[in-house]
């Protein structure tokens, strides 16, 4: 098992950025009304077919040639089922993939979201072919990152250039603070 | 919130900078497994360490730090590979950030393998 659910979204988001996605949303949404943590992957890549998607929840299924198990989304679904949440996969074939995963916000079952910002700096700076769009959300309370913004404003000086990278990292981190006032979700 | 404002003060220093850059036959190259099995064995804060100090020594010059999937040796992960240039490619072997750093010392400014971290020096069975 992954120890923290932030771990779980860089493994998936590693996924969609294999399956040649251009565009990958990541919604996190806390809603204490409702008692959920909503994570939602989304990527315009490959996409696979209805039988792929039956299989991916099968520790023995892989497309990997390396190994025969793949445990990332196996992982994943068991930790947001064993918190009374739901997980669901839609993707079709040249249009892309979704991922929802809802996790019992106060359920004791629940992993800690974790240290979130690395796992989307770490994603950002290291897929620099790839755009992000990142959104953070606790009750009425949102930031958004968009690294097509980004590539506007920087006009080809690359993510991976010490200052900028240092600037996503503090951009991530100011802003989670303010939309959860330091919570640890 | 902080804003994107001070992006552009940042582009505007670099800017003349950057280009100079590009990905080269000398660079050294810095490889950090990232599919599920690093991810769960901790690759995420070792990639981040790496990076960070390759930054501090100021080696960005002459080192590019990337991630890759899974290269098939799971039971030994976090694993890096380092590869410099002429020189036969290192494999190092459940990496830790304290790790990290002495390979970012030792072997990517100093230029000597950290033997005891490597996958030859592993007990292997």
């Amino acid at each position: 098992m992954m120890p923290e659910i932030s771990l779980n979204i860089l493994d998936v988001t590693e996924n969609s950025t294999r399956a040649g996605a251009n565009l990958v949303s990541i919604l996190i949404q806390a809603n204490h009304s409702q008692d959920t943590l909503t994570v939602r992957i989304e990527d315009d890549g490959c996409g696979m077919t209805p039988e792929q998607v039956n299989q991916v929840t099968d520790p023995f299924f892989t497309t990997r040639t390396t190994r025969k198990v793949g445990l990332g989304i196996p992982f994943y679904k068991y930790a947001a089922e064993s918190t009374g949440g739901s997980f669901s996969i839609d993707s079709k074939v040249g249009e892309g993939t979704r991922v929802t995963a809802v996790f019992g916000l106060s359920h004791i079952d629940r992993m800690p979201l974790g240290d979130i910002t690395s796992t989307i700096h770490t994603l950002i700076v290291y897929h620099p072919e790839t755009d992000f769009v990142y959104t953070y959300q606790v009750d009425e309370r949102q930031f958004i990152l968009d690294t097509r913004e980004l590539k506007e404003i920087l006009e080809g000086v690359p993510f991976s250039e010490p200052e900028v990278s240092q600037y996503i990292m503090e951009y991530l981190t100011e802003n989670k603070s303010e939309v959860d006032q330091d919570a640890v979700l | 919130m902080k804003t994107l404002a001070e992006l552009k003060a940042i582009r505007e220093k670099m800017q003349n900078q950057v280009g100079l850059r590009a990905e080269d036959h000398n660079h050294t190259r810095v490889v950090v497994g990232m599919a599920t099995c690093g991810i769960a064995a901790g690759a995420r804060p070792v990639l981040t360490k790496i990076s960070q100090e390759v930054q501090e020594r100021g080696l960005t010059d002459k080192v590019a730090v990337t991630q890759t999937g899974c290269i098939g040796l799971c039971q030994y992960e976090p694993i890096v590979e380092v590869m410099v240039p002429g020189e036969p490619k290192v494999t190092y072997i459940h990496m830790n950030p304290e790790k990290a750093v002495e390979v970012v010392n030792r072997h990517l400014a100093g230029g000597h393998v950290v033997e005891e971290y490597t996958l030859g020096a592993a007990d292997i069975k």
